[in-house]
């Protein structure tokens, strides 16, 4: 419990230090890119699919539905990002 | 017990490689290491979930991985820059729906006990939910599928009593401790609906706002639902995304001036303003009048907004740029922070058209030139160039700071038809004595007067 609190409040002083000082031409690739680093709830989404009840196919309805979506946060968050900062850096 | 150590430790690297990622997103120069390292770091952590001790139904998980994974990456790579925000949306609300329907399913296998997970598994549900459906309705705006905005009589009640009823459900479900599936049915739905109600007012230059804000939003779900499933690694990565989220947003929301409740509450619609607009008349001019204008200017501003971004003239106006420069005229961009549909949208289009970092700046930059500008060029921007939001008290806009175009001594204004813009507010701009119309698409206007600017050398 301690713990968590602990990780929550570290990390919160991280997010707002990480992109503190971005400047305002990276606020889209930026706020994509935090978008697609949330997508790492497809990781969740795995673990209860993967411990729902086999027999019950609402638990795994529900649990698919939570991988399908966190698979498509994950991989489009990613492609998108990636091809915005790919025009940034094309003439440096 | 190895497995379990061997998952643990591989979580926490991926939870260093997203924060070193995100951090070299922050600077041009690292930006695009920082994805590909925040991208090995997905995989990893996907590949090493399999071997989480005690899980089963692979199959069903590895296809969904693929059915959603790959629409998600095939749409990713299709979709033209324009649409980006909308996808950005998307991507984001299938974040915040797989937080929520995680937070469902262990309710259904009753695998959330104690006042402190329930809590967090109902608050990540919450806000997952909202998220969720609020982004399915950004997207639908922004796709077009849904122009108006809407407003239901009496909205911010509705608003507040839908949040508390909701809330309510929501304390129940703590309390009881054992929730019926009625409890948890009706608070999913309130959930949703609450996201639906929320983002359908809002339209304009409020949109980017509001993305940020779900983008927030999602990440503080995931970190909530990290802690319900005991994985550190989605605490740590939703939190700091939660973090600088709500950042972002700040940032945003103090650049047009107006606190966060207000773009949620009070929204700019055109309404606000039936009947008090601007008067007087818009005077047209032609591609030709304008290009001369140009040509033999000193100091050209041009502003560009979303129109420019939907006609996909960005490539258009920096060829004609260049023409302009070499005939000795000095041309610079000016960027309104919430021009385009996302924030620094705009920056993306001109990158993506060439032009220079050197050549566009942003409003503080730039604002005290327009005086000493001959031309200020706007090109499909409206709000940001409304003089209304340093004049007028009773405009929805007031207090936004805006791009000064009217002090430039000539102003030239692209745009398709007469009707007033996105938001639905009038343009008083567009009537003031320096300013001149030239109707039609971007594409087409800007061509015609590349055309006219070369038969001027």
């Amino acid at each position: 419990m301690m713990e968590a609190l602990y990780i929550f409040m570290l990390a919160a002083f991280t997010g707002y230090e990480v992109i503190a000082r971005v400047p305002v031409i990276l606020h889209t690739p930026l706020m994509s890119g935090s978008n697609f680093v949330h997508g790492v709830v497809l990781v969740g989404a795995m673990v209860v699919l993967g411990h729902a009840d086999p027999e019950d196919p609402l638990q795994l309805a529900i649990g698919f539905i939570a991988v399908v979506l966190g698979a498509a946060n994950a991989a489009g968050g990613y492609v998108v990002t990636e091809r915005m900062l790919a025009m940034f850096t094309k003439k440096n | 017990m190895t497995a379990k150590l061997l998952v643990d430790a591989s979580y926490f690297v991926v939870a260093v490689l997203f924060i070193l990622g995100l951090k070299a997103m922050a600077s041009p120069v690292t930006a695009r290491k920082g994805i590909v390292w925040a991208g090995i770091g997905m995989v990893v952590a996907t590949l090493v979930t399999f071997f989480t001790p005690g899980m089963q139904n692979f199959g069903l998980i590895i296809l969904a991985i693929v059915i959603g994974g790959v629409a998600a990456w095939w749409s990713g790579k299709v979709v033209k820059m324009t649409d980006m925000p909308q996808m950005v949306a998307i991507y984001n609300g299938m974040g915040g729906g797989a937080a929520a329907a995680i937070a469902a399913l262990e309710f259904a296998r009753g695998g959330v006990h104690g006042v402190v997970f329930t809590t967090l598994a109902t608050l990540g549900a919450l806000i997952g939910a909202v998220s969720f459906s609020g982004s399915c309705v950004a997207f639908a705006k922004l796709q077009g599928l849904m122009n108006k905005a809407w407003r239901l009589p009496a909205q911010n009640a509705v608003n507040i009593v839908l949040a508390l009823v909701t809330v309510l459900v929501g304390v129940g479900i703590v309390v009881s401790g054992d929730p019926t599936p009625t409890q948890i049915i009706t608070f999913f739905v309130l959930s949703l609906v609450l996201g639906v109600i929320i983002t359908l007012p809002i339209g304009g230059a409020d949109m980017p706002v509001v993305i940020s804000l779900f983008n927030a939003f999602t990440g503080l779900a995931v970190g909530f639902e990290g802690y319900v499933l005991g994985i550190p690694a989605l605490i740590i990565a939703g939190i700091v995304v939660g973090a600088a989220g709500t950042l972002l947003t700040q940032l945003m929301a103090k650049a047009m001036n107006r606190p966060i409740t207000n773009i949620l509450f009070s929204p700019i619609t055109g309404e606000a303003q039936a009947g008090s607009g601007p008067t007087g008349t818009m005077k047209e001019c032609s591609a030709m009048d304008a290009a001369s204008m140009m040509r033999y200017a000193q100091k050209v501003i041009i502003v560009p907004g979303y129109g420019m971004a939907v006609a996909g003239a960005q490539h258009k106006v920096y060829e004609m740029t260049k023409l302009l420069e070499e005939a000795g005229v000095e041309v610079k961009f000016a960027i309104h922070p919430v021009a385009g549909r996302m924030p620094g949208h705009m920056n993306v289009l001109l990158a993506e058209a060439g032009v220079p970092y050197e050549q566009i700046f942003d409003l503080e930059e730039i604002n005290e030139e327009f005086s000493q500008a001959d031309v200020a060029l706007v090109i499909g921007a409206n709000d940001v160039v409304n003089p209304v939001a340093r004049t007028d008290k009773t405009s929805p806009i007031y207090g936004m700071p805006i791009l000064n175009a009217d002090k430039a001594q000539n102003v030239i204004v692209i745009k398709r038809g007469k009707g007033a813009g996105y938001s639905g507010i009038e343009n008083a701009l567009f009537f003031e004595e320096n300013c001149r119309l030239c109707y039609g698409s971007a594409q087409g206007v800007v061509s015609e007067m590349i055309g006219h600017v070369k038969s001027l050398s």
